[in-house]
């Protein structure tokens, strides 16, 4: 049940240590994303509300730039048709997710760390529900991306369309994410804040649900 | 000599159908238009005053049909997604298709409607009120829609793929309903109230139709919805009949194996 995924995603993750294309890209895209800010911003004072916003643009930049390498990845090496013989097209979407989810934490995690260095309004009150938002809201990133990334690759335009497609899909997951990240810098307790909570879980499962459910339509030619 | 007759009939009674539309919308847009607002609505083609909306009220009659048929649009087109997943029909995106197509027309109706009404009931064209953030959201998920079929040449790749990725967004939208009046303090004329308790005392928000102005608004979202599925099934017929002619023209050695 594990091993499966878990044979593809050292598979990815091997390749990936191979060529480390995925994890320049990503570094040096939050580098300059976050420069750009940085020069646009100068010498103003921006308030909290902008610095949660902010984070998560670049978040969500970071990962349109990067996670559609999955499956896209597949179809350029023209190995997709021997992954559909070899295993259960759900198998190959645990191994993906994985992958993404792997990358997802990794990225977000230099970002956060990156933000808290040179931001000074990024300053966390309430810090587990800050830790809390950042791994549902990772979670939540890393499987939309992924399922829109099988459907970009299918579709054989891999650039531009990716963050076309996946903004309105994402859109409720950011919009709940800002105002969570707010609440964690306003200091607000989980009981204030229990109903966007469960707003995230609930578009994590029902998107991991869905996923799973859609992705055999995908990947079967 | 029957099919004649037969014939004959079935044109005879679309004629009727038309007509009956044309009536109808005819009316609804006069009536919409011209009945005047009063303070104390006696007759029967008066509309009952209301502080702060005063004639923008009239609105309704056009605006609120159109971002109806907007939400009936996506339904259909993602009950006909469904449905293409199920059974693999061809006919079944067409359908979707069309309906799509049209829920894109009615949902850019929707915004610019919407948007002109604000300018002189708010004060600006936008506020990311929650109404307009939603169908700001259909609104990418269609275009995203659209932008997903063009890139596809295969017809039954093009078919799997937008029918997958519109019961994605389709699952996303409930979120919508239950975040936006969280994040956002709700303008929009029928908002959800932030607080419950708080006794809600703009009248522009909550405010009430009397009879007159229910039999127009009624009457228009009728007139509309007919005019809705007459030009959905005129656009998924003429998907099928060009798709069909497209098989038999350019490809004709597979015309035999079923297009």
């Amino acid at each position: 049940m594990i091993a499966k995924p878990f044979a593809l995603f050292k598979k990815d993750f091997s390749s990936e240590l191979r060529t480390r294309y995925a994890i320049n890209s990503l570094a040096m895209f939050i580098i300059v994303a976050i420069s750009v800010i940085l020069f646009s911003i100068g010498n103003e004072r921006i308030t909290e509300s902008l610095t949660g916003g902010l984070f998560w643009v670049v978040i969500f930049f970071t990962a349109m730039s990067g996670l559609a390498r999955a499956f896209v990845s597949e179809e350029e090496r023209g190995t997709s048709l021997t992954l559909q013989l070899i295993s259960a097209p759900s198998t190959v979407f645990s191994g993906k997710l994985l992958f993404n989810i792997i990358l997802v934490f990794c990225m977000n995690t230099v970002i956060a760390l990156l933000y808290s260095a040179l931001f000074e309004e990024f300053v966390v009150k309430n810090f587990p529900l800050f830790l809390l938002t950042f791994i549902l809201g990772n979670f939540g990133l890393a499987i939309s991306s992924t399922i829109i990334a099988a459907i970009i690759a299918k579709a054989g335009a891999k650039g531009t369309l990716y963050p076309v497609l996946s903004f309105p899909i994402l859109l409720p997951l950011i919009l709940t994410s800002v105002q969570l990240t707010l609440f964690s810098f306003d200091g607000t307790s989980f009981e204030g804040a229990k109903f966007e909570l469960a707003i995230v879980v609930g578009y994590d499962v029902i998107m991991l649900t869905a996923s799973y459910m859609l992705f055999d339509f995908i990947w079967k030619d | 000599m029957e099919r004649l007759t037969n014939s004959k009939n079935k044109k005879l009674k679309s004629m009727i159908w038309k007509i009956f539309l044309f009536l109808l919308i005819a009316f609804v847009s006069i009536a919409g238009i011209t009945f005047p607002i009063v303070e104390k609505p006696e007759a029967w083609y008066e509309f009952p005053f209301i502080p702060g909306l005063e004639e923008n009220a009239k609105i309704i009659f056009f605006h609120v049909p159109t971002a109806w048929l907007t939400v009936i649009a996506f339904l259909m087109s993602t009950i006909f997604s469904f449905r293409y997943l199920r059974k693999k029909n061809l006919d079944e995106d067409a359908k979707a298709y069309s309906a799509a197509q049209l829920g894109m027309i009615f949902c850019i109706l929707a915004t610019i409607t919407g948007a002109i009404w604000a300018k002189f009931a708010w004060g600006s064209f936008w506020s990311w009120d929650p109404r307009q953030t939603s169908i700001f959201a259909l609104l990418l998920i269609y275009g995203a829609l659209f932008a997903l079929r063009s890139s596809i040449e295969s017809e039954e790749k093009r078919a799997t793929l937008s029918a997958v990725y519109s019961l994605i967004a389709f699952v996303t939208v409930p979120f919508f309903i239950f975040i936006m009046p969280r994040i956002m303090k709700g303008l929009h004329p029928g908002s959800i109230p932030t607080n419950p308790n708080e006794e809600q005392l703009n009248p522009v928000i909550d405010f009430k139709m009397n009879s007159n102005m229910q039999l127009i608004f009624f009457l228009s979202l009728i007139g509309f919805t007919i005019l809705y599925f007459w030009m959905w099934r005129v656009g998924y017929k003429s998907i099928i009949y060009r798709d069909k002619l497209n098989n038999k023209l350019l490809i004709p050695t597979k015309s035999g194996q079923g297009g």
